[in-house]
């Protein structure tokens, strides 16, 4: 009982993270119709400013400022580069944000080096909440999954009950209209972008220390965001929570059960060639490959995601 | 990128002295520069850069010049063995490499052939660092030769360990889904049952490389199973996150691991709870604590290569042996040298290493250390920075890691 409660705990836990990473990207799909490849670079940015703000004067001051400053990076991006290029239309948009990405990628090495940097979790965080079996449960966990949740309610409540929330809806289907009330469309853009890049620069500050803050940190979560928006439904950030929490408890399910593929096919009455390799293939194996497959049929079967309200 | 990263590498050998001139002997280092393995790539090349560079202060190899060439592989095979032929057209004859078994293999087939069809311009492969113990094994050949000990024999060590551990009951073996992980849960199953049949295999976990972020639900496994043992050969991330995950839910296992001690590894892991971690390797600095000179070296090279530590004590053995076998050969011919360096014994900073005829397999010490607090005593070197560093538990003779060999050679 108590291994299925962890196992619970660590499914939501993971599913928490991944919508921290993904709330973004979304906020910046559903809202611009921008599709921003560069997204897990802002997360790394995030976790590298964190770092550094980190090495001066400790983990709460770049909790608060590195977002801002991504946030920033963010805003300049979109008012010198994005703003020009999304004249041209979507493609222009990808191929810009993909070099992007790229364009970090190198930089980022160039500042800090190839290997990892020592960003720690800060001292008032460490340690165990609570012991289930033998196995503890970390308090940063806990604090990884309450930010989420924050995140969660901050953004909801921005867009929906605050004056700015209804112009930023607004200005999405009338920018003429809007801008003719005498509000300031493209600042409205660059400050939606912004807040993207923020949140993906928040989760950088809280993802650096709990995982590992590297170069290649935005390369291993730049797929994963991608499927949980698809699955969610493009532009939908009930969806895209929904879809973090299936991913999640998929993720970690598929570790902790010890069935092997053959095993979950006979459930609905299929067999698999005895003695062949893929006979053989167990579920942890076959883990990491899940989402991605529940990627596929979902594009297949449901081309507008759990909760997405267009069809593209 | 992959300019840059040569003009990085070709920075740090213009402090070389050498003058290139018709007679130094050239050797090409073919290694990932660019890409996610630089790190690893430009490690490895400064050790070999580093030895280039005293040996040409003390009169070279053999008397001659070392010209030290580094291409990028990027970590493909097919990309080293477009290197291989760049390098051959500028007319190398040793060629030296390991960061990866798939590139070892490529390279080692492709000198082979190279080497039936150019008779006159024969090359020779020298391997430091990857481990597939099929490279001399069914894949042997005449010009490769290992100087690190192979995957099993590795485990063949940590087993012995595992054997001689009382309070080892449980194991938990995890590892990556590739050839090297597969064969590490295949052969430590079969070790095991063969020298402690009472200890049991509680689980055996493989996971995609580098596709798992949280690896808490593993851990929450291990710690269910009731495993006092993991052993794993994951590294780089995948270690460093398991590592991870094992202290935030304050798993008690010890973790016997291949790569903890490679290049970014103490870096990546100081967080470990002192004494958990436990290392495999023919070397740690604190077994030549002692050794005053040595040390000088070793913080010369530190200072100058930051943050990249000195840890590879096999390539300095190697290009000693190199230096040997010239020297015995009177000659800089890949075939007289190969037939000089089989068999060669030799008297590196650990001791007698032992380069075996049958599969050019080097036998050396290995050294079984935990990672713990910096102490001033058994401990007096600290890793990467991190006030940690290896503290040895266990000595492997040999004698006690040498395997039998399925190499046919075919000799020229």
């Amino acid at each position: 009982m108590d291994f299925v409660v962890i196992t619970l705990l660590n499914s939501v836990a993971y599913g928490l993270l991944l919508f921290m990473l993904s709330s973004g990207l979304t906020l910046i799909f559903s809202m611009m119709g921008v599709l921003n490849f560069a997204h897990a670079s802002f997360y790394m940015l995030g976790a590298y400013f964190a770092y550094q703000i980190s090495t001066w004067s400790g983990f709460w001051l770049g909790l608060l400022l590195a977002p801002l400053l991504v946030g920033g990076v963010g805003m300049l991006v979109e008012w010198h580069g994005l703003r020009h290029v999304r004249r041209f239309g979507h493609v222009a948009e990808l191929l810009f944000t993909f070099g992007l990405a790229i364009v970090f990628e190198e930089l980022v090495p160039l500042i800090w080096g190839k290997a990892s940097v020592p960003y720690a979790v800060p001292a008032q965080l460490e340690g165990a909440l609570f012991s289930l079996h033998g196995a503890a449960f970390p308090i940063y966990k806990g604090f990884m999954m309450a930010m989420s949740l924050g995140m969660l309610a901050a953004l909801y409540g921005v867009l929906t009950r605050t004056r700015i929330g209804l112009i930023i809806q607004a200005s999405l289907t009338k920018p003429d209209m809007v801008e003719a009330l005498g509000h300031n469309v493209p600042r409205i853009t660059m400050l939606l972008f912004g807040g993207g890049t923020a949140l993906a620069g928040l989760a950088g500050v809280i993802g650096g220390n709990a995982f590992v803050t590297e170069p290649s940190m935005a390369a291993s979560v730049g797929f994963i965001v991608f499927v949980i928006v698809v699955v969610g439904g493009l532009g939908s950030l009930g969806g895209a929570f929904l879809a973090s929490l299936l991913i999640g408890a998929l993720q970690t399910f598929s570790v902790t059960l010890d069935v092997t593929l053959q095993q979950v096919l006979t459930l609905i009455g299929l067999s698999l060639p005895a003695d062949t390799n893929l006979a053989r293939v167990s579920l942890v194996q076959l883990g990491p490959v899940l989402p991605y497959l529940l990627m596929v049929a979902i594009l297949i079967l449901r081309p507008r995601g759990l909760m997405g309200v267009r069809e593209s | 990128m992959s300019k840059f990263a040569c003009r990085m590498a070709m920075a740090m050998l213009a402090a070389l002295p050498a003058t290139p001139a018709a007679a130094d002997i050239k050797i090409a280092v073919i290694e990932g520069l660019s890409g996610p393995f630089a790190r690893s790539g430009e490690t490895l090349l400064a050790h070999v850069a580093g030895e280039a560079e005293l040996m040409n202060k003390n009169g070279g190899l053999n008397g001659e010049k070392i010209e030290l060439i580094p291409f990028d592989s990027k970590h493909s095979p097919q990309e080293a063995l477009v290197q291989l032929k760049a390098a051959t057209d500028q007319g190398v004859r040793y060629v030296m490499q390991g960061a990866s078994s798939g590139v070892s293999f490529a390279l080692s087939d492709a000198i082979t052939k190279w080497n039936a069809r150019n008779p006159d311009k024969t090359v020779l492969f020298l391997n430091y660092t990857s481990v597939d113990p099929s490279l001399t094994n069914e894949n042997c050949s005449f010009w490769h030769f290992r100087f690190e000990a192979h995957a099993d024999m590795k485990l063949e060590a940590i087993t012995n360990v595992l054997m001689t551990t009382k309070d080892a009951k449980k194991v938990y073996l995890i590892g990556q889904d590739n050839p090297a992980g597969q064969r590490v849960s295949k052969v430590t199953k079969k070790m095991l049952s063969m020298k402690r049949p009472d200890i049991q295999i509680v689980g055996d976990d493989i996971h995609a490389p580098g596709k798992v972020k949280d690896f808490a639900p593993y851990v929450s496994k291990i710690i269910a199973s009731g495993a006092d043992s993991v052993v794993t050969a994951n590294f780089g991330n995948d270690l460093a996150l398991l590592l991870k995950a094992a202290k935030d839910a304050d798993m008690k296992a010890r973790v016997y691991t291949f790569y903890a001690g490679s290049s970014g590894g103490p870096a990546s892991i100081d967080f470990a709870p002192a004494g958990q971690v436990i290392h495999i390797a023919d070397w740690h600095r604190n077994i030549t604590a002692d050794d005053a000179p040595l040390n000088a070296w070793i913080d010369g090279f530190n200072q100058k290569n930051r943050p990249n530590e000195f840890m590879y004590i096999r390539i300095k053995n190697m290009m000693g042996m190199l230096n040997k076998a010239m020297t015995m050969a009177k000659s800089q011919d890949p075939k007289a040298v190969a037939l000089a360096l089989e068999d060669m014994h030799y008297q590196g900073p650990t001791g007698d290493v032992w380069m075996r005829r049958d599969d050019h397999q080097i036998h050396m010490t290995q050294y079984v250390s935990q990672f713990v607090e910096q102490d001033g005593d058994a401990v007096k070197y600290d890793s990467e920075g991190t006030g940690k560093g290896w503290k040895t538990i266990d000595t492997i003779r040999a004698a006690d890691s040498q395997l039998p060999t399925t190499c046919a050679m075919e000799r020229p």
